[in-house]
């Protein structure tokens, strides 16, 4: 060996792989941070509308599941993967689905049913079958119903509000309960129109401004982190159906109010628990509609967003069997 | 807006596929140059798709450049030619750089000297028959050079029933890194043309479109210029997407023809050549040259003077990295082809082949992948399959060991572009769970 072979660069240890051997830079963790910020406009709407309590419940319902998670893969002895912000979703959405008012405990109990028996019990990301988010709304729901369907707060704009907290039903609630002419034709008017757009209304903290969950979506419509067919199938079937169904109310009250914006653009887009293939995904969006306006017009409760929303989550491995995309080549029969 | 509905009559596209950045520049624009010729090559008996060839030389035996030192065996099958002059010292069998077994190789050193078989030289070919100009093909052993290594003399043979109307001419070079295809067309316009005249002689189809990404513009216009006497013969700019240049997805973007599953390009009436594999049949019928030398980008993060090279086939890779300046550090992978779809190796010192279209040697730092994490079901997957699969649920069955299942969510139809792992955010090892499972699958019906 000579100096000069010394000095030379050898090719001593490579790496063997199947390809391809580049990768986009694109990863779970971008995505999911993605999604946060996409929730970041709502979560300043919601502060604005119904003061700084908003705040401490979503900050408290984020870090308890952030918490929750952290403890259930220290548990289960799995990699933790608290920062891929997936956690921080679950908890965003999952405030964002409770009434103003709650008790500071109901986040945390909502959380941990959310994250350790929705999602990790089930395997962690990827393996949860439902919506933990909602399925965490709906175990409120089942087992407090008073503390969910009351504690409505009346917005009243500025960030000093909710101190001098009024209680006011939300319009879907109004709809259900006082069915005559009057209530559904003030429902009807543009100035109520007008504030579900922009928030101006009783609701859960996060679901009241469309515009705010608006602008969140095209963003990641944009990085397209999301597609637009569950979205667009899921609010054009509710804008549909009650032109068709005897439904009192107009197609922009029923569009804007309640859940449907968040549900439809942040919840029905999970990926986990939708479908994979683009004709699944209309079927998927139209299931939600479908079913939302069946519970308004006739459920037992004034909002059918999150139960139609998690039915169809069970439904998807079943959508994904049944639509399988032709191969490219495949003779159209 | 004239334009955009110019290019909508131009192109149709193809669904799926994905934009990787090129990294074309380390070696576009690089004048080619002659690798020197090598001390030693090895040369397997098997470089193309299709039935070995069987040794016709012994050990000790003296070749010149040129000299038959394997025969076909078969329809799909063409000889290999000695690329150096000198002395056979081994007929053994050898690590192959891309079939996962040993296959038999003849090694030759070289007398240093270049001595070329008298019979390759410059003759007047205008005149040769269909069958001639075919024969003369086969026997130069020309494949593929896109990377296929298919047979060339086989595909230019279709069936009399399936009658060809439309000849590609796949300049796309859609691969990441690879510059050789763009450099060749830079300077050697005319001989491609002089290479499709033949084509056509033989083939005699209605048009000749020539398709070359947009990222290449320049490479357009010396294309169009050189074809501009000839009316039959046209050059298509196709979007720069991965994977254009593959043969089924680039016929329906220009032509709108959809290949059926398990059909062939002639099932369409098209034949897709590579512009590198043109170029070698203008060589073979003008000077009688057999495939002994191929255009080879060698190139990437860990070589000093990345560049294209002429290099004598079986030219272990170390001696051509060397040429190029050599490691400006440690490599962390040495890559055969595009990064796409080539293969790694273990080590520097395997020989180029007929099918290599690129070597690509990568820092270790910029291979730098996260550890593969669950599927989330985004389905980016499902939107970049060119082939309209469905990957992650492929994925799932393959590691529930359902293989049966897999094929019937049609396995055996991935051509494993490699697009959808390059787009899994979990970075999920997709196309090698299902070249694992095509083998499984293969173990399973010869049992």
């Amino acid at each position: 060996m000579t100096d000069i072979d010394n000095q030379k660069i050898t090719a001593k240890e490579l790496w063997v792989s199947v390809s391809p051997h580049i990768r986009s830079k694109i990863s779970i963790p971008i995505i999911m941070w993605s999604v946060v910020i996409a929730l970041l406009p709502s979560l300043i709407g919601s502060i604005y509308f119904f003061g700084f309590k908003a705040l401490f419940i979503i900050l408290l319902s984020v870090i308890s599941a952030v918490g929750f998670e952290a403890f259930a893969h220290f548990l289960w002895k799995r990699r933790i993967t608290v920062f891929d912000g997936s956690a921080v979703i679950t908890g965003m959405l999952l405030a964002y689905n409770l009434p103003p008012n709650v008790p500071l405990w109901i986040p945390v109990i909502g959380s941990a049913f959310a994250i350790v028996f929705v999602k990790q019990v089930f395997g962690g990301l990827g393996y949860n079958f439902v919506n933990p988010a909602l399925a965490g709304r709906a175990f409120l729901m089942a087992s407090w119903p008073q503390i969910m369907t009351s504690n409505w707060l009346a917005p009243s704009s500025g960030f000093l509000a909710g101190y001098d907290a009024i209680t006011q039903a939300t319009p879907l609630t109004l709809a259900k309960v006082y069915r005559t002419t009057e209530v559904f034709q003030h429902l009807n008017s543009w100035p109520v129109i007008k504030n579900l757009i922009l928030g101006n209304c009783g609701g859960c903290l996060g679901e009241t401004s469309a515009v705010l969950l608006l602008i969140g979506a095209i963003y990641l419509l944009i990085r397209g982190f999301i597609s637009y067919r569950i979205p667009l199938a899921y609010i054009g079937s509710v804008f549909v159906l009650s032109l068709v169904l005897p439904t009192r109310l107009s197609p922009f009250f029923h569009m804007f109010s309640g859940g449907l914006m968040l549900g439809a653009l942040f919840m029905a887009t999970d990926y986990v628990t939708s479908p994979i293939n683009k004709k699944g995904q209309w079927i998927f969006g139209i299931g939600c509609g479908v079913i939302t306006m069946l519970i308004r017009l006739w459920g037992g409760y004034p909002e059918g967003v999150s139960y139609s929303i998690l039915l169809m989550n069970v439904a998807t491995p079943l959508i994904d069997r049944y639509t399988k995309p032709k191969v490219f080549g495949e003779r159209k029969k | 807006m004239s334009n955009l509905l110019r290019r909508k009559r131009q192109t149709y596209g193809f669904k799926g596929g994905v934009h990787p950045p090129d990294n074309k520049s380390l070696s576009a624009y690089k004048q080619i140059e002659k690798a020197p010729i090598p001390k030693r090559v090895w040369r397997p008996y098997i470089q193309h798709t299709g039935i070995r060839t069987q040794p016709v030389v012994k050990i000790g035996d003296y070749v010149k450049v040129g000299t038959q030192i394997g025969e076909a065996q078969g329809y799909v099958s063409v000889p290999t030619h000695a690329s150096i002059s000198g002395k056979v010292v081994n007929i053994a069998e050898i690590d192959h750089p891309v079939l996962p077994t040993r296959t038999l190789t003849c090694v030759i050193e070289s007398d240093g000297q270049d001595i070329w078989e008298d019979s390759i030289k410059e003759r007047d070919y205008k005149n040769f028959s269909k069958q001639e100009l075919l024969n003369i093909i086969r026997d130069s052993g020309i494949v593929g050079l896109g990377g296929g290594a298919f047979p060339t003399y086989v595909k230019l043979s279709p069936a009399k029933e399936k009658p060809i109307d439309t000849i590609i001419i796949n300049g796309c070079e859609c691969e990441p890194y690879l510059t050789a295809d763009h450099q060749l067309m830079l300077e050697r316009a005319a001989e491609i043309v002089e290479g499709i005249k033949i084509v056509d002689k033989i083939i005699a189809p209605q048009k000749i479109i020539i398709a070359i990404e947009d990222n290449k513009p320049d490479a357009i216009l010396i294309m169009q210029e050189a074809i501009y006497q000839e009316k039959k013969y046209s050059v298509v700019k196709v979007k720069t997407q991965y994977p254009h240049g593959a043969e089924k997805q680039l016929i329906k973007s220009i032509l709108n023809r959809i290949v059926p599953v398990g059909g062939l390009p002639f099932d369409v009436g098209v034949i897709v050549q590579n512009v590198g594999t043109i170029y070698s049949i203008y060589e073979a019928c003008r000077y009688n040259k057999p495939l002994v030398e191929r255009l080879v980008t060698v190139t990437g993060s860990a070589i000093k003077e990345p560049r294209t090279l002429w290099v004598r086939l079986g030219t272990p890779v170390y001696d051509l990295i060397d040429f190029c300046g050599g490691y400006t550090e440690e490599p962390g992978k040495i890559i055969f082809g595009g990064p796409m779809m080539g293969v790694a190796q273990y080590n520097d010192e395997l020989p180029t082949i007929k099918g290599t279209s690129g070597i690509i040697a990568i820092k270790k730092d910029d291979l730098k992948i996260d550890p593969e994490g669950p599927c989330i079901r985004c389905g980016r997957c499902v939107d970049t399959c060119p082939m309209n699969l469905v990957p992650c649920e492929l994925n799932n069955l393959i590691h529930k060991k359902d293989f049966n299942r897999a094929k019937q969510y049609n396995l055996l139809d991935c051509i494993e572009c490699g697009c959808c792992a390059y787009e899994c955010p979990s970075k999920i090892k997709l196309v090698h769970s299902f070249i694992f499972a095509k083998r499984e699958l293969k173990l399973l019906e010869t049992k």
